[in-house]
């Protein structure tokens, strides 16, 4: 009994030893929107090639989880998707954080249906019925006698919440599938020739397989393209929303390196390459305003 | 058994029978651990689940048909589509996992050779060591795919893959026991109904059965308890849609689904995190239930077999 | 006579047929893991760290944070369970507190997984502020395989022939003197094969550590108990659900499995071959 005991501590010891070369100087916590990790991987990946003493470890879980995880003093910058609550910034000033925003980059959420489907535009209204459950089958909108299979997001989702309250202006219907994050909605509609679902436009850049709707805001009006640059980052196009980044008060030290390096121009770069868009004036004074 | 001790040795500071006084009550309080375990696991749901109702109508959360604690509209907290979700894959699982385990155990107590028991045994045992989350695994790309092609179905997270799923994690439990409850017929019903003409079949059937009985019920409850409560194979596998489920082909979303996907994304101690503890509560309830009904049975056995 | 026959014959073919599909699950299972997932093995999946957004690389840091809790976990849960089964076996009289501790122990067992991480997230977490880390998450898989621990140690002790102890306490040994020097010795190898089989299954939950430490991607390996960490089961959760790139990271996904159950197969293994070894020792 001794001696296991003794050989299970050296074999502990052993392997502390070794793994003790790759234990870090300081890390960064980024946690938050499926939507935006894919882009801010990259983006602490290249951080990280050109900065080789700093870590960034960038998980999901969707906006909620990251923003929960911010006022619970478990990250150091929360990936949002959607703008945080005013619950949530009142549970986070109860708990000692002073709640700052910056937004990192331009997202025109897609409602994307399978590329077999004949319908390629919609109007947001008609988006709204479809997803609230109101409106059930394809024939209602000009398509095919098929009924509607709805794919979203967790309600922990920021893309859920964002969704939801422009959009819907009201509850999703019940029936919907719940995906744990965009790729697997899209792998669902890949699949699904009823589906439709909503995504980051940064999913939906080169994937094949899909149909990304045109959207417009009346039956009469133009109908835009999440794809299309110039119509997203004019407001054309009705989904376009920011990508933020919450953080604990002013940035300072490994945080702000980072977040000036994120909105930099070899930043920005990255995000049109992930299928996202730059951001604009507007943004720019409000990051100024937050401390960058 | 207690024989009086004699001492022996006077020579240590401390006499050998407070010695043995003190050794004897540091294990009584080993044992005593888990009964506090136990109460403490329970205590802290209670306390934790407690200010949810100062919030949550108590009826509501019963017999609620809707649970939305993130509505656009109105925050509501019911249970009951978790609840007959829950119901409906555990049961789905038992019809296929009764049958089939029972089966099985007879036929390694009664018809296997004892060979093929060696074999039998460690294989049922790997198959119950396989973890939740494999199984999982597999019904996203195994079974899933499989039930979509059969039932025409979008895709094949439902109800139905999440039966099959507990089904085979169940089905060890189910076995074993009810293998040890036919094991442990008296041999002389087996020779006594043998002896007046019964082929081994009708033995096994209508003597050997019956006679294990709430062995096997004890054993099919266990298995139920095991199936009510795995959360990882049912979160990967069942579509976890909220609404109350309309059929086996279509998503649901049990107690333990709802309580693993939503942990994560609430701030501590908020309603939504105590609406939580209260579903852990109610979980710990209904498993607690289970096992107390299969614990009675198995005594009344004991006591009918002495 | 000709129809009982025929009927026997017919039942103990149903009776086949049911455990042909007990075996034919394991099969179906193993066999799919196991060709998906041995292409993507080589020394390279098991000794590097996963790389761009974790679409390649290898698993390294989860087998490490695996190995981590596991230790914590059987630093919580062996003695308190052998302690416990040797209270049960060797001192316990047939009373209602013994009742008691047993039917609590039935229950324990039977708590479902994710109640126990709850249970973990508001204790450990919270209240004795160890925060999200190995040892919250070790200290939570200790507790849920303290009822393993426990049967299986009291099972190693039932083995031990009762004349074992009664030789001892014969040429006046005390009870603790006897137990140390003549039932221990024989029932530890057992105790420690049935604790080995609870810590496999400790190893392959994923429930209990969701919320007491694991997490998704670390850069680097954990180097103090403070520390969270990746983990095998909960990075095939993870590859198979919440990735952002599902498709991609499916044969990863496959590698994983692998890699656990082959784990938790060998453990299993030891534990069997020191229950043989076990049977040879006592030769009676």
């Amino acid at each position: 009994m001794k001696k296991y005991i003794r050989n299970l501590a050296l074999l502990v010891g052993v392997i502390s030893c070794l793994t003790s070369n790759v234990f870090a100087q300081e890390m960064l916590q980024i946690k938050g929107s499926d939507t935006l990790i894919n882009l801010v991987q990259r983006l602490a990946e290249e951080y990280m090639e050109k900065n080789p003493e700093k870590y960034i470890a960038v998980t999901g879980g969707g906006s909620g989880t990251g923003i929960a995880a911010l006022i619970n003093k478990k990250c150091d910058i929360a990936n949002a998707s959607r703008l945080m609550k005013t619950e949530e910034i009142e549970q986070a000033t109860n708990n000692g954080i002073k709640v700052n925003r910056v937004v990192v980059a331009i997202d025109g959420l897609s409602v994307i249906t399978n590329g077999n489907n004949s319908i390629t535009q919609l109007t947001v209204d008609e988006i709204g019925k479809i997803f609230r459950g109101e409106i059930t089958n394809w024939s209602e909108v000009g398509g095919a006698n098929m009924s509607i299979t709805l794919y979203g997001r967790q309600s922990n989702s920021g893309t859920f919440v964002f969704f939801r309250d422009d959009i819907l202006k009201g509850d999703y219907s019940q029936k919907m599938n719940r995906m744990n994050g965009n790729a697997q909605i899209v792998e669902a509609i890949k699949q699904d020739r009823s589906g439709i679902g909503y995504v980051g436009v940064g999913y939906v850049k080169e994937a094949t397989g899909l149909n990304v709707l045109k959207v417009a805001t009346s039956p009469d009006g133009i109908y835009t393209s999440p794809l299309n640059s110039a119509d997203v980052k004019s407001g054309k196009y009705p989904i376009a929303r920011p990508l933020n980044q919450y953080i604990n008060g002013t940035p300072t030290g490994a945080v702000k390196d980072f977040l000036t390096f994120e909105l930099s121009f070899e930043g920005q770069e990255k995000v049109e390459e992930q299928g996202f868009f730059a951001i604009g004036k507007e943004y720019e004074d409000l990051n100024k305003q937050s401390g960058l | 058994m207690q024989i009086s001790m004699v001492n022996r040795k006077r020579n240590s500071w401390i006499s050998n029978s407070v010695k043995e006084k003190l050794i004897h009550g540091f294990f009584f309080i080993n044992g005593i651990i888990s009964v506090f375990v136990l109460i403490g696991i329970f205590a802290l749901l209670v306390f934790t689940s407690f200010p949810a109702f100062s919030e949550i109508n108590m009826k509501e959360f019963l017999f609620g048909l809707e649970w939305n604690p993130t509505s656009y509209v109105k925050e509501v907290y019911g249970i009951v589509p978790m609840l007959v979700s829950t119901l409906m894959v555990t049961l789905g699982a038992l019809i296929m996992a009764i049958p089939l385990g029972v089966g099985t155990a007879a036929y390694l107590s009664d018809v296997a050779r004892p060979s093929t028991r060696e074999i039998a045994k460690p294989i049922i045992e790997i198959l119950a060591g396989i973890p939740s989350v494999v199984i999982g695994f597999l019904g996203i790309v195994l079974v899933g795919p499989i039930i979509a092609k059969i039932f025409g179905t979008h895709n094949g997270l439902n109800a139905l893959n999440g039966s099959i799923l507990l089904a085979v994690m169940a089905l060890p439990t189910i076995i074993s026991i009810s293998e040890d409850a036919l094991n442990n017929v008296p041999n002389s019903y087996n020779q006594a109904s043998l002896a007046l003409g019964a082929t081994k079949w009708q033995t096994v059937i209508k003597v050997k059965i019956p006679a294990a009985l709430s062995g096997i019920i004890a054993a099919c409850m266990l298995g139920m308890g095991r199936a009510i409560g795995e959360t990882m194979t049912v979160l990967m596998a069942t579509g976890c849609a909220p609404a109350m489920p309309e059929s086996i082909l279509g998503p649901v979303r049990t107690l333990t689904s709802s309580i693993a996907i939503e942990l994560g994304e609430v701030a501590y101690n908020t309603t939504h995190y105590y609406a939580l503890f209260a579903l852990g509560l109610v979980l710990f309830i209904i498993t607690f239930l289970v096992n107390m009904t299969s614990d009675i049975i198995l005594h009344k056995y004991e006591k009918v077999n002495r | 006579m000709k129809n009982r026959k025929a009927e026997e014959f017919i039942g103990f073919i149903i009776l086949r047929i049911c455990i042909g599909f007990v075996l034919l699950a394991l099969l179906i299972i193993l066999f799919d893991i196991v060709k998906k997932g041995l292409g993507v093995i080589s020394w390279e999946f098991l000794t590097a760290m996963p790389r761009n957004g974790m679409t390649e690389g290898g698993i390294f840091p989860a087998i490490v944070g695996t190995f981590f809790v596991t230790v914590i976990t059987a630093i919580l849960s062996i003695p308190l369970g052998m302690g416990c089964a040797i209270y049960l076996n060797e001192y316990a009289r047939k009373g209602k507190i013994t009742r008691l501790i047993r039917m609590s122990i039935r229950n324990l067992s039977g708590v479902p997984s994710i109640v126990y991480g709850l249970f973990g997230v508001v204790l450990f977490v919270q209240l004795m502020r160890l925060d999200t880390s190995i040892l919250s998450a070790g200290l939570t898989l200790g507790l849920m395989t303290l009822p393993w621990t426990i049967t299986a140690s009291e099972e190693a002790l039932k083995n031990v022939p009762q004349s074992y102890r009664d030789g001892a306490l014969a040429v006046g040994a005390t009870k603790w003197q006897a137990i140390r020097t003549n039932v221990l010795p024989y029932a530890i190898p057992g105790m420690l094969t049935g604790t080995i089989l609870g810590l496999s299954r400790a190893a392959g939950e994923t429930a209990p550590i969701l919320f007491t430490g694991a997490a998704f991607y670390i850069p680097f390996l954990p180097k103090s108990l403070s520390d969270q960490f990746m983990a095998l089961p909960y990075h095939l959760y993870i590859m198979a659900t919440q990735h952002h790139a599902i498709e991609k990271v499916r044969p990863i996904a496959y590698g994983t499995a692998l890699v656990l159950i082959v784990l938790i197969f060998c453990m299993n293994f030891f534990a069997i071959l020191a229950r043989y070894k076990l049977r040879k020792v006592k030769v009676e």
